[in-house]
């Protein structure tokens, strides 16, 4: 049977989502994302023709909020989590 | 052979509501560094965005202030990418389901009036601010700005001309500073604009390969860097040489726009609705309630102005280019209904000397009623025109009343027929041999006699009331 994701589509996606895959690694998820697709191939058999796409198991629209100002964290709680902070900002390897 | 520019604008605006668009932080701007966030906005796992309705309304508002159709249903979508000033690894911003299409706007060039297209308009949220470090190998991330509610507004690739961008962008920021939902300060960074821009054979209806520019922070730049690359673009093709599709840097102090090549991503943000929102669905009778809430316009103001006012094309153009010009003008002809000789006033010493100081209307030193109270003493003839225009100098310098510097000053012009009759004499005592002249018909000298007087009365004598006693006692 076809692949349904090739070893340089894995690479790719691993590439995107910053993840470092040895060779071995890239073997072993294609081959386990191609057994989870294929799995998901099942869901093909169920028609589908009369049912609306959805993305919500609930059918609810218009949540919204008041544009009203409430508190926001403590900085020293928001950078509490932050590998590196100089006490003001997080701060990270320089990028351009 | 002859090219034709082609140039799309892609336009982000940031809104002027209170909150950010999923979380109840503030949006002030200038707050201390990682102040203004929260669980929601710094992208902790577990936590549940909750759209600000007053971000759909101003989305609204723009969409319909510019004839898009707001599509009944729209939703966010997660665009996916990395980046140290995003903290969830993804932007929420919405996809195939904008808020509004098929738009379109009016801008005046030299060859009239042409009519832009809208592609859409969205929502979505701002990322957080970078600052490199000079020395060190670091970058401080602020996320105050994270979540900030934005408008992106995409146009149709309809411009012709680096001036026909700039009149574009010009038109598109006041429409949103008309409405209210967007500072549209460039130099600051509320209102941001890319541009893509190809180059084709004059009569070609393909397009040629396009660059997209960015790091244009004023008007002058997205100008001066369309300008650029049009030459750029021209000099290679007339080689025939192949334009490479990038994004490409202004640089401002250079006065030239560099590749980005090697730094960019491949654009592959694999954009999905997110699960976290439910989707906004708006009924006619919502379209129509913020449809009902619009100010009015640029372009009705604009008709407005001739109709009301009886005010040339051109004078209203010119006042209505800012909602706040308009305001000053409306304010100044309703304390001096006058509207002819207000605009005048406003086109010419008002606008020179902010122009001179690049100020805007509403940091002016001389609020409308000072310029109304100006104009008034003229129109009493307690000032002649001449000392008006330098009393308005002055108001505008100290910021003092007309009527203030005209009594501190002692400036009043003098219309009492005693005190101009008594200096007349005086002068034509001192100058016999002119006055001599005169009676043997050299009547050119009438100009010698009227300077001479307003020199005595230090140009406060009414140049008319003068006229006629010379003459009376010349003649007589
Ligand atoms: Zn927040």
């Amino acid at each position: 049977m076809k692949e349904k994701i090739t070893r340089e589509e894995v690479r790719h996606v691993a590439d995107l989502a910053r993840l470092d895959l040895n060779p071995d690694e890239e073997v072993q998820m294609t081959q386990q994302l191609n057994a989870i697709l294929d799995y998901m191939e099942k869901l093909n058999e169920v028609d589908t023709s009369q049912v609306e796409p959805t993305t919500h198991a609930v059918e609810r629209a218009n949540v919204f909020r008041e544009d009203v100002v409430g508190p926001s964290l403590q900085r020293d709680s928001a950078l509490a989590n932050a590998p590196q902070t100089d006490g003001v900002h997080f701060v990270v390897p320089k990028v351009i | 052979m002859q090219f034709e520019t082609v140039i799309g604008l892609e336009v982000h605006a940031q809104l002027l509501t209170k909150t950010k668009i999923f979380c109840s932080c503030s949006t002030e701007f200038g707050a201390p560094p990682n102040t203004h966030t929260c669980p929601v906005c710094l992208g902790m796992p577990g936590v549940l965005p909750v759209l600000n309705r007053t971000v759909v309304e101003y989305a609204m508002k723009m969409a319909l202030a510019t004839h898009c159709r707001i599509l009944p249903r729209c939703r966010f979508a997660r665009k996916n990418y990395f980046y140290p000033d995003l903290p969830k690894g993804y932007q929420i911003s919405q996809y195939e389901l904008p808020l509004g299409v098929d738009g379109w706007l009016e801008i005046e060039t030299e060859e009239g009036t042409r009519r832009i297209g809208i592609t859409r308009i969205h929502m979505e949220e701002d990322a957080g601010k970078l600052v490199h470090d000079e020395t060190q190998p670091v970058s401080y991330v602020d996320f105050n700005r994270t979540g900030v509610p934005l408008i992106e507004i995409v146009s149709e690739p309809d411009m012709r001309s680096p001036e026909e961008a700039a009149a574009y962008l010009r038109t598109l920021r006041d429409i949103l500073r008309y409405l209210e939902i967007c500072d549209g300060n460039m130099e600051e960074g509320s209102f941001r604009c890319d541009a893509n821009i190809s180059l084709r054979p004059v009569g070609s209806s393909e397009f040629g390969t396009k660059t997209e520019l960015k790091n244009m922070n004023s008007f002058r730049n997205v100008q001066r860097a369309l300008e650029f690359e049009v030459r750029r673009q021209r000099a290679l093709l007339e080689k025939g040489q192949a334009i490479v599709q990038e994004t490409r840097l202004w640089d401002a102090g250079r006065g030239v726009t560099v590749s980005m090549r090697g730094k960019e991503e491949a654009h592959d943000y694999r954009y999905f609705p997110d699960p976290d929102l439910v989707p906004v669905e708006i009924d006619e009778a919502w379209v129509e309630q913020v449809r009902s809430s619009l100010p009015e316009l640029p372009d009705a103001k604009r008709e407005r102005f001739v109709r009301q006012y009886d005010l040339p094309a051109y004078d209203a153009r010119v006042l209505t280019a800012s909602k706040d010009l308009a305001d000053y003008f409306e304010a100044a002809v309703a304390a001096f209904p006058q509207p002819k000789t207000v605009s005048n006033w406003i086109m010419s010493e008002l606008m020179r000397e902010l122009k001179r100081d690049e100020r805007e209307i509403e940091d002016c030193p001389v609020p409308p009623a000072h310029l109304a109270e100006l104009l008034q003493l003229m129109d009493r003839n307690v000032i002649s025109g001449k000392i008006a225009k330098s009393v308005f100098k002055e108001m505008y310098e100290t910021g003092a009343s007309a009527k203030a510097i005209v009594e501190a000053k002692g400036l009043e012009q003098v219309t009492d027929e005693g005190a101009i009759e008594a200096v007349v004499r005086e002068v034509l005592a001192e100058n016999p041999k002119e006055v001599e002249s005169f009676r043997q018909g050299k009547e050119k000298l009438l100009g010698f006699f009227v300077g001479q007087v307003m020199k005595k009365t230090r140009g406060k004598a009414n140049p008319k009331l003068v006229n006629e006693m010379l003459l009376k006692a010349l003649k007589g």
